[in-house]
C-alpha cells in the first residue's frame, strides 16, 4: 500500500525507469518456476485426462478419456472421508500448535516478564523439527506399542488393567498424529512469530505501558494486530502443509492409513495410486487437491485480508 | 555479531560454488556418456544382433581401450540390480575371482562388476526395474543391466512380461540336468506362463514351527520334537495346543506368523482371469484366526514390530514362531545373552502345513552383452555342490541343493545350538520338497500384504465384519492393480 | 496498588510460562534423549523394548555403520552440499524476489504475486512424476543440480520474506540510498539484505533442514550410490536382508546424521535468538 503511494507522488519516468528492475529481479524465480514447476504441473494436468498406467512390466494407455478420472474421484465416498481425516488430524496439531507458540513467543519477547534461560528454551523449541519425520514417526511406533513404555507405564500406574492398543483406536491414531506434528512444528511457529514480534516497534509498549494498559490489553490490542502478516502466513503455510499431510501418518501406520483407513491422507492416498504408477488418476487427484487447497487458501486469505484492510483505513 | 554472519556467508558460497563445479562435472561427464549412446543406438538398431552394437561403441570409445577389446566378445561392465547387499555378500564371499573394488564394485577377471542398489520402500526398486528392462537391449553396452534379482512375491511379473525381460535357462544354455539337485518349487516361482524357468536361486527356504522349549515342556508335558510334532500337525490340534497355552498363560504366535503357512497351501492363484479370488484356505486363515484373537490365543502383532519380538525372549512367554533357517540366528536375537535363542531353548518341527519364507532369485536380464559371465555366475552359486555347502556353513542358507542339505543332515555339523542342539536339515530338506507353489500370480505380493491389513482391521475390531474388511481389501486392490476386478 | 497488582501478575504469569516452558522443554528434548539410548544399544536387546539407561554397544555401533556397506560418511558431504547450497540460493532469491514485488510499481506486480501464492499450493507429491520426467529429459538424474536448483523458486519462503519486507523496509530507506546514486542492484545487495538478516537466518534454517531431511525427492533423482544423501542410506539400511538388519546401526545413523543439522542450527540461531535488535529498524 504504501509503495503504491510512493510511486503515485513520483509520477515520473525515473520511477518507472526503476519499475523496470521489478522484472529484472523476478527473473530467476519465474525462469526456474517455470521450468521446474509449470511444466512438470501441466503435465500432470494433462495425464489426468488419459487413462495411464502400468499393469506389471505392461504401459496401459495413455488413452485420452475426458473427465472420466475426475468423475470416479468425486463418486468414490472414500474421497471427502481422507479430505476429512486430513483436515482433523491437521486441527488436532495445529490449534495447540498455534496457541502455544503465540504463547510462548509473546513471552519470550514480553520485556517486562523477564524470562530467566530464554536462550536455551528458544533454542530447545525447535529441535523436534531437525529429526526426520521417518525416524520420530518410529520412535512413536516403539512408545506407544501394546508393551511398549507407555502402555508400561499406564499400568503401573493403575490406569489401565491391560495394554491400551493405540493404533487399533482411530481417536487415538488422529491424536497421534496430530500430536507429532504438534511436537515438530511448533519450535518453527514460534521463531516465525518471534521474529514478526520482535519487528514489532518497543516504543508501543513502553506507551502502551505509561498509558497503564495490561498484559492482556496489550497483546490484544497491540501484539496480535500487528503480527497479522505473519499470522496469516503461519495460518496458509501450516493448512498448506496440513492438507499435504504425508510422511508421519504413512510412516506410522506402514502406508495402511489404519485403522480401517481413517488415518488416511489424501497424499497417502494419491500415494496409492502411484504405487501402478496411475499417471491418469493421480494426475486428477492432485489437480482436485491443487483446486481445494486454493479454495481454502483463498477463503483464509479474504477472512484476514479484509480485517487488514478495514484496520488500515482506519 | 555483524562479522560472523559475513563469515558464515562467504563460508556457505565457497560450499556453493564447490557444489556447483562438482555439479558441472558431473553433468558433462554425463552429456559425454549419452552422446556415445546415441551413435550405439542407431547401430544396434540398423544391424540388431548385439554383438554389432558392442563392436560399434566399442570403437567409439578411446583407441587404446577399443584395441584391448578386440579379442573379446563380451561387455566389460556387469551390471547387477539389487535391493539390498545379501547377493553381493555371497558373491564376494563365495564366486572364484571375484575381487571387491569398494562398495559397489568389483572385479571378475577384466570385466568391472558395478552393483546398484534401490531399496525396496514405496515399491522403489521395482519401480526401477520397470523403467528400465523393456528397453535394456537398446541401452549403451557398458550401463545396460547384466543381471536383476528379484523376490518371490511378484517374480513372476518379470517372468511373464512380453516381451521378455529375463532371458529362460534354455537360451543361457542351462539345462534341466544342471538343475537336478534343485528344489521344484523354486523352480515353478520363476517359471513363466509357457513353462519356460527364467531365474534361479541358491536358496531353498522351506520353513517350520520354532517352538519354545520351555513353554513345551511345562505345559505339552514334552519338548522332543518328533512328540511336539505329534500334537500340532493339523490346524485344529494347532487351535488345541493355543488353548492349552492360554491357560497356562502362554500366547501360541501372531496371526500374521501363520498367514504364510496358510496361503503357501493354496488350491488356486488369487488372480483367476483378471479376477481376485480368496482361495478357501486363506479364508480358513481369516475364520481361524479370529476365532484364536478373539480368544486372546494369538496376538495380532506385525512381523518385526517390538511387541512381535517380545517373544525372543523368556517374560515375552510366546509359544512359537514360524520360521525358516535363516530365521534361526539373527532374527531370534541369539546375540543378545538372555534371548531364549541364546540359551537354545528352541526346538524345530514342520508344523501344521509345509511352506517356504524368502529366497531371492537371479535372473539374466534380456540384452545383457555377458550371457557367459552370467551363466558361470548362476551355475557357480545356484548348483556347485562344493560352493554351495560354504554358503550353507557360513551364512546359514538353507542352501537349494538336495546333495548338500542331506549330507548336512546326515552328520553332527548341522546341530545347532540355538535348537538345543537339535538338527533341523532333514526336516528343512524334507519341508521344500513339499512345498508346492504352482499356484503364484504376477500379483501375489500386493495381495498378500493388503490382506493381511485389511484383516488386521477385521481381528481387532476395526472393521465389524468380514465382508467390511474384504472390502477394503478389494479397495485397495483396485488401487494397487487397476486392471484386477474384484467380487 | 496499581503497581502492585501488575506485579503480582507478573508473577504468577512467570510462573505458568516457566511451567508450560519446562513441559514443553521435555516434549522436545526426549527424543534426542532416546535416539542416543537407542544408538548405545544392540539389536537384541532393542528388540526387548525400551529402557531409560545407555546400554554398552555405542562404539560397536559406530565402527558397525562404518563399516556397513552404505557410504554413510560420503551421504553426509552429500547431504550437506544439496542442504547447503539450496538453503543458500532459496534464501538469497526469495529475498530478491520479495524485494520485486514489495519495492518496485510495475504492471502485472499483483498478478505475479498472486501466482507466485498459488504455485505455493501446488503439492510436490503431485509433481513429482513430471518432475523426474523432465529431469530424465535435461539429463539431470544423478545430478545434484536437478535437487538444488529448484529451490530458488520457494514461494513459501518468498511469502515470508515479503511479509518481513512489510514490517521492517520502508521506502524512504530505498529512496535515500537512490539519492545518494545507488544503483538498484546494490541497494538490494547492501541495504536490503543486511536488514532481512534475522528473516534470512529463520528461513536459511528451515531450508536447509527441510533438504537435509529430504527423502522424497533425492530417492526419485539419485541412484549412484556415491551420489546418495543421508535419508536415502537410512532407508536402505532399513530394508536390508534379515541376516543384517542391525537396528542398533539404523539409530546410529539417525543419530549421527541429526549431529551436522544441530550444529548447523546452532550456528545460526544465534541470529534468530540475537535477532531483537536486528529487526529494530523502524521508521
Amino acid at each position: 500500500m504504501a509503495n503504491e503511494k510512493t510511486a503515485e507522488r513520483h509520477g515520473s519516468s525515473k520511477v518507472v525507469r526503476y519499475n523496470r528492475w521489478g522484472y529484472i529481479f523476478l527473473i530467476p524465480f519465474f525462469t526456474i518456476f517455470v521450468i521446474f514447476q509449470l511444466i512438470p504441473l501441466v503435465t500432470t494436468i494433462w495425464n489426468s485426462f488419459f487413462e495411464n498406467y502400468r499393469s506389471g512390466l505392461k504401459q496401459i494407455g495413455p488413452n485420452f478419456i475426458g473427465l472420466a478420472n475426475y468423475v470416479s474421484i468425486l463418486e468414490n465416498p472414500d474421497l471427502w472421508k481422507y479430505v476429512s481425516n486430513t483436515l482433523i488430524m491437521w486441527v488436532i496439531g495445529f490449534i495447540p500448535q498455534i496457541v502455544l507458540s503465540l504463547l510462548m513467543a509473546y513471552w519470550f519477547t514480553d520485556p517486562s516478564l523477564r524470562l530467566k534461560g530464554q536462550r536455551f528454551f528458544k533454542t530447545v523449541m525447535y529441535l523436534p523439527n531437525l529429526i526426520m519425520a521417518s525416524a520420530f514417526s518410529m520412535l512413536f511406533f516403539t512408545l506407544f506399542s501394546d508393551h511398549g513404555p507407555v502402555n508400561q507405564m499406564l499400568i503401573a500406574a493403575g490406569i489401565l488393567s491391560q495394554p491400551f492398543k493405540f493404533f487399533s483406536s482411530t481417536v487415538a491414531s488422529r491424536v497421534l498424529v496430530g500430536f507429532m506434528n504438534f511436537i515438530m512444528w511448533t519450535g518453527n511457529t514460534m521463531i516465525l512469530l518471534m521474529a514478526g514480534m520482535m519487528g514489532i516497534d518497543p516504543s508501543l509498549y513502553e506507551a502502551a505501558e505509561v498509558d497503564g494498559a495490561t498484559a492482556n490489553q496489550i497483546f490484544w490490542r497491540i501484539t496480535l494486530p500487528l503480527l497479522k502478516p505473519i499470522l496469516l502466513y503461519v495460518l496458509i503455510t501450516s493448512l498448506i502443509g496440513g492438507l499435504q499431510m504425508y510422511d508421519v501418518p504413512q510412516i506410522l501406520t506402514n502406508g495402511t492409513g489404519d485403522p480401517a483407513r481413517n488415518t488416511m491422507t489424501m497424499i497417502m492416498w494419491l500415494n496409492k495410486h502411484l504405487y501402478s504408477r496411475n499417471y491418469g488418476m493421480g494426475g486428477a487427484l492432485s489437480v482436485l487437491l491443487f483446486i481445494l487447497t486454493g479454495i481454502l487458501s483463498l477463503v483464509v486469505f479474504k477472512v484476514s485480508g479484509n480485517a487488514d484492510k478495514a484496520k488500515q483505513a482506519k | 555479531m555483524k562479522k560472523r554472519m559475513q563469515k558464515l556467508f562467504s563460508l556457505a558460497l565457497v560450499v556453493s560454488m564447490t557444489a556447483a563445479l562438482a555439479g558441472c562435472g558431473s553433468s558433462s561427464s554425463s552429456t559425454s556418456a549419452s552422446s556415445a549412446a546415441p551413435a550405439a543406438d542407431t547401430t544396434a538398431a540398423a544391424e540388431t544382433t548385439a554383438a554389432a552394437a558392442e563392436t560399434t561403441a566399442a570403437a567409439a570409445e578411446t583407441t587404446t581401450e577399443a584395441a584391448a577389446d578386440t579379442s573379446a566378445d563380451e561387455g566389460k561392465t556387469l551390471n547387477i540390480q539389487c535391493w539390498n547387499t545379501e547377493f553381493q555378500s555371497r558373491i564376494t564371499d563365495h564366486y572364484p575371482g571375484y575381487e571387491k573394488v569398494d562398495d559397489t564394485h568389483g572385479k571378475i577377471g577384466d570385466v568391472d562388476v558395478v552393483w546398484t542398489i534401490t531399496p525396496s520402500d514405496d515399491n522403489a526398486y521395482q519401480n526401477n526395474l520397470d523403467s528400465i528392462l523393456p528397453d535394456n537391449a537398446n541401452a549403451d553396452p557398458d550401463s545396460r543391466v547384466d543381471i536383476f534379482l528379484v523376490e518371490a512375491d511378484y517374480a513372476l511379473k518379470y517372468m511373464n512380461a512380453d516381451p521378455a525381460v529375463a532371458m529362460s535357462m534354455d537360451e543361457l544354455g542351462i539345462t534341466s540336468d544342471d538343475l537336478s539337485k534343485q528344489y521344484q518349487y523354486t523352480k515353478d516361482i520363476v517359471t513363466d506362463s509357457n513353462g519356460e524357468q527364467r531365474g534361479i536361486s541358491w536358496q531353498a527356504c522351506s520353513a517350520g514351527l520354532i517352538y519354545n522349549r520351555e513353554a513345551a515342556k511345562e505345559v505339552l508335558g514334552t519338548d522332543d520334537p518328533d512328540e511336539v510334532q505329534g500334537m500340532l500337525d493339523s490346524w485344529d490340534k494347532f487351535a488345541d495346543v493355543a488353548k492349552k497355552m492360554k491357560d497356562a498363560g502362554y500366547t501360541m504366535c501372531s496371526v500374521n506368523d501363520t498367514y504364510r503357512v496358510y496361503s503357501n497351501n493354496v488350491s488356486g492363484p488369487w488372480v483367476q482371469d483378471g479376477k481376485v479370488v480368496v482361495d478357501d484356505n486363506i479364508k480358513k486363515w481369516v475364520d481361524d484366526s479370529k476365532a484364536l484373537a478373539d480368544a486372546g490365543e494369538e496376538n495380532t502383532y506385525e512381523l518385526w514390530g517390538d511387541d512381535w519380538a517380545k517373544g525372543k525372549y523368556p517374560d515375552g512367554k510366546v509359544f512359537c514362531y514360524f520360521g525358516p533357517a535363516w530365521f534361526f540366528n539373527f532374527s531370534l536375537s541369539a546375540d543378545d545373552a538372555s534371548s531364549i535363542a541364546a540359551n537354545g531353548g528352541w526346538g524345530f518341527i514342520t508344523g501344521p502345513q509345509s511352506f517356504y519364507w524368502g529366497g531371492t532369485w537371479i535372473c539374466a536380464a534380456e540384452g545383457t552383452d555377458n550371457p557367459t559371465l552370467v551363466k558361470d555366475i548362476m551355475l557357480k552359486m545356484c548348483t556347485d555342490d562344493d560352493i554351495m555347502t560354504e554358503i550353507a556353513q557360513k551364512d546359514s542358507d538353507c542352501v537349494n541343493n538336495s546333495a548338500v542339505l542331506e549330507k548336512l543332515a546326515s552328520d553332527d555339523s548341522g546341530n545347532l545350538a540355538i535348537l538345543g542342539g537339535q538338527n533341523p536339515y532333514s526336516m528343512l530338506a524334507a519341508g521344500a520338497e513339499k512345498v508346492d507353489m504352482s499356484n503364484i500370480s504376477d500379483y501375489d505380493q500386493g495381495c498378500n500384504e493388503e490382506f493381511q491389513t485389511a484383516m488386521k482391521g477385521y481381528f481387532d475390531g476395526s472393521y465389524a465384519t468380514y465382508d467390511d474388511a474384504l472390502a477394503a481389501f478389494n479397495t485397495a486392490i483396485t488401487e494397487k492393480y487397476p486392471e484386477l476386478t474384484t467380487d | 496498588m496499581e503497581t502492585k497488582k501488575t506485579h503480582g501478575g507478573v508473577h504468577a504469569r512467570r510462573v505458568v510460562a516457566y511451567i508450560v516452558l519446562a513441559i514443553m522443554s521435555f516434549l522436545c528434548l526426549i527424543w534426542f534423549y532416546i535416539l542416543f539410548i537407542n544408538a548405545t544399544r544392540s539389536n537384541g536387546e532393542l528388540s526387548r523394548g525400551f529402557t531409560l539407561l545407555p546400554s554398552s554397544h555405542l562404539a560397536e555401533n559406530f565402527v558397525n555403520m562404518l563399516h556397513s556397506t552404505q557410504p554413510v560418511a560420503r551421504g553426509m558431504v552429500n547431504s550437506l552440499i544439496v542442504a547447503g547450497c539450496a538453503a543458500l540460493l532459496c534464501t538469497y532469491f526469495s529475498t530478491m524476489t520479495a524485494y520485486a514485488i514489495h519495492a518496485y510499481h510495475f504492471k502485472g506486480r499483483q498478478a505475479m504475486y498472486t501466482t507466485i501464492l498459488a504455485v505455493m499450493m501446488i503439492p510436490t507429491q503431485v509433481t513429482a512424476l513430471g518432475f523426474v520426467q523432465l529431469l530424465t529429459r535435461m539429463n539431470l538424474m544423478d545430478n545434484y543440480l536437478g535437487l538444488i536448483l529448484p529451490s530458488i523458486a520457494a514461494p513459501a519462503t518468498f511469502f515470508y520474506m515479503k511479509q518481513y519486507m512489510d514490517s521492517v523496509l520502508s521506502p524512504s530507506l530505498i529512496e535515500a540510498a537512490r539519492m545518494d546514486g545507488a544503483g538498484e542492484f546494490r541497494i538490494f545487495n547492501t541495504i536490503v539484505l543486511p536488514l532481512m538478516k534475522p528473516a534470512i537466518a529463520v528461513q536459511a534454517i528451515f531450508t536447509f533442514v527441510a533438504n537435509w531431511n529430504n527423502y522424497f525427492t533425492p530417492a526419485l533423482v539419485l541412484k549412484k550410490e556415491e551420489m546418495k544423501t543421508l535419508p536415502i542410506l537410512i532407508a536402505e539400511l532399513r530394508s536390508a536382508d534379515f541376516l543384517k538388519f542391525d537396528m542398533g546401526v539404523v539409530y546410529m545413523t539417525i543419530a549421527f546424521s541429526i549431529f551436522p543439522v544441530i550444529i548447523v542450527y546452532l550456528l545460526l540461531s544465534k541470529y534468530i535468538v540475537g535477532g531483537l535488535q536486528l529487526g529494530g529498524v523502524k521508521e
